[in-house]
């Protein structure tokens, strides 16, 4: 008869053996490639001759900057150009669709009728969000001539079109642009908030409600707090996928990143240097440099995640 | 006025406040719906134009003279690549072929290795399973360049090895992390009547978790098939000729080749939007749950 301790064995060389696709992947396609990555950014390569150790070469030209005559000038414009147009989007588009999110997935859960109707208009156009096809739409929408939001925005405040903002061929409203178009993506998070607050116990906002609470008073302290595990989870990932955003931006600029690179994100630029210059070294130090925000980023909110985030022993499970 | 009608007279005036409230919100849901639908019912518009009357200002909402012809003209790109043969038509397979393979990679091999998380009892198990939540955090454009030149340098490059191959893999950590989510509400009986009548562990994923799994595997692989479908970054960087463009590559040449026909761009873009539509209204109720249910307990 088997002992315990060789069932257990038994067991954990079968586990390996379910895990092996996923270990291979872990290695190979993410751990190895995270280390060449870093590697990489310390060298200068072209792809094809040898590499050339060099380095902090990348990371100086990248962050180095002189100043002549109190003018500052940067080693790499394109660098902090990606960087600033990169924390623009996520500082507004993040925010923004979250508060929309929540706010309809609030609307959603009053038991009102059709829900599951409403429920699906405004999950389908974040299906689609991410594809190339809706980002040719949206460059048909912001048309500055013939565009349906200058019409719009013309209809309304009657001033003319062509005093209308130029969205996509402006330096200043493209950015913007961008922004507004994350607002049809608001439907992932919605899903997620409306199964947190349906998750919420009845029994609290009865409890609420006794005890005088208004419904602004409610929300305080019986919504927010209960949402707020779905409402992190949402929000790392939020800026993990916003500090990414490449596809739109691709398709709104033609792969270019302007007009006078205000749509230059740092996943474009990453590319550009990549497989359009083959500076294979100097794209991976833009890649770490990525990493490096979002782990910061990430670290940030977990640091500070107990003083508001909410877990209540039996939603946890 | 005695105090029960004060109560009775309070209860109907908060219900009719309720009642208010509840006429108001389903309004602004019923705009906010109309303003989510109004740009693919602008596509479908457009599409249906005739040169002349896409620019016409006021917009024409609902052509008179809808030019279905504006379809087939996209689909079969006349001009370009003519010569080559190569039409959306061939797009749309490369891009099925694709899709759905990855589809598949990402169902068996994230319930195998889910199953291993949620049930299996293994040294390091919580550590890999950590860091398996932590890639999650990792951006894709970090492992891109050095993953590319593995790639590469295995001869992948211009094929689709590299599109499918990695679904196959485990089929990355979000879908891990749900399957496995889902994997623990199965209750742990289950596994031990199996383990009575003398089944292996194989045995007990194969014949007793995973027919019980399949709304959680039906979530990810629609996801996945959505995901690839829409994917642009890795087809761009691995596919070079033309004749094994996906469809997303295929309509950013299409872009830049009709630039102003917004008329056939618009058929294009909606035609290439059709699949993951229907797929999205099929599957809609099962992956809303599957998301519901597993993904934030």
């Amino acid at each position: 008869m088997p002992t315990m301790s060789t069932l257990r064995k038994k067991e954990a060389v079968s586990a390996y053996l379910f895990l092996s696709p996923f270990l291979i992947w872990l290695v190979f396609l993410m751990i190895g490639p995270i280390l060449a990555a870093i590697y990489l950014s310390f060298c200068r390569w072209n792809g094809l001759s040898s590499i050339h150790f060099i380095g902090l070469a990348n990371y100086k030209t990248m962050f180095g900057f002189s100043i002549h005559d109190g003018h500052i000038s940067f080693n790499d414009p394109r660098f902090w150009a990606s960087l600033y147009n990169t924390f623009y989007y996520t500082i507004l588009s993040v925010p923004l669709t979250m508060v929309l999110g929540v706010v309809v997935a609030m609307m959603m859960d009053q038991k009102i009728k059709g829900i599951s109707f409403f429920r699906t208009i405004y999950y389908l156009p974040s299906v689609l969000s991410s594809g190339v096809a809706f980002a040719v739409l949206w460059k048909w929408i912001f048309n500055a001539r013939s565009g349906l939001l200058n019409y719009f925005i013309s209809f309304v405040t009657t001033i003319p079109i062509d005093q209308c903002p130029k969205w996509l061929a402006s330096p200043t409203w493209s950015k913007p642009a961008l922004v507004i178009m994350s607002c049809w993506s608001i439907g992932s998070g919605m899903i997620i908030y409306l199964a947190g607050l349906q998750n919420i116990p009845q029994a609290l906002y009865e409890a609420a409600e006794i005890d005088g609470a208004s419904r602004w008073r409610q929300f305080l302290t019986v919504t927010l707090p209960g949402l707020s595990p779905v409402i992190f989870f949402n929000l790392i990932i939020s800026i993990v996928f916003s500090f990414q955003i490449f596809n739109q931006v691709y398709i709104i600029s033609n792969g270019i990143g302007g007009p006078a690179n205000s749509t230059l994100v740092m996943v474009l630029y990453i590319y550009q240097k990549a497989f359009q210059y083959f500076q294979l070294g100097y794209a991976s130090a833009l890649s770490c440099v990525l990493l490096i925000i979002i782990m910061v980023s990430t670290w940030i909110q977990f640091k500070y995640a107990n003083k508001w985030v909410y877990y209540e022993g039996e939603l946890r499970k | 006025m005695n105090s029960t009608g004060v109560q009775s007279n309070f209860w109907s005036s908060k219900k009719r406040t309720e009642r208010i409230t509840k006429i108001a919100v389903w309004l602004i849901l019923v705009l906010g719906s109309v303003t989510m639908l109004l740009p693919i019912f602008w596509m479908f518009s457009t599409a249906l134009k005739t040169e002349a009357t896409v620019f016409a200002t006021p917009p024409i909402w609902i052509p008179l003279h809808p030019l279905w012809k504006n379809f087939v003209d996209a689909w079969n790109i006349d001009g370009i690549y003519k010569s080559q043969g190569v039409n959306f038509t061939t797009y749309t397979i490369n891009t099925i072929i694709i899709s759905v393979s990855n589809a598949i990679g990402v169902m068996i091999s994230s319930a195998v290795v889910a199953y291993a998380f949620a049930r299996l009892r293994f040294p390091g198990r919580d550590v890999l399973f950590l860091l398996c939540l932590a890639t999650l955090m990792i951006p894709y454009q970090v492992t891109m360049i050095p993953t590319f030149i593995l790639f590469r340098n295995l001869g992948w490059y211009n094929t689709y090895y590299p599109l499918i191959v990695p679904a196959f893999l485990g089929g990355g950590a979000f879908n891990i992390f749900l399957v496995r989510q889902f994997f623990m509400t199965i209750p742990y009986e289950l596994d031990e009547a199996g383990k009575i009548d003398g089944c292996s562990h194989l045995g007990i994923f194969y014949r007793i978790l995973l027919p019980l799994c399949k709304p959680a595997l039906a979530t990810v692989g629609v996801f996945s098939f959505v995901y690839n479908w829409n994917d642009f970054l890795n087809p761009l960087i691995y596919i070079n000729s033309n004749s094994k463009y996906t469809l997303t590559l295929g309509l950013t040449n299409f872009v830049s080749f009709y630039g102003q026909q917004y008329n056939l761009l618009m058929a294009a873009s909606l035609v290439i939007s059709i699949p993951v539509i229907i797929i999205f209204l099929i599957g809609n109720q099962y992956f809303i749950r599957g998301i519901a249910t597993t993904g934030f307990k």
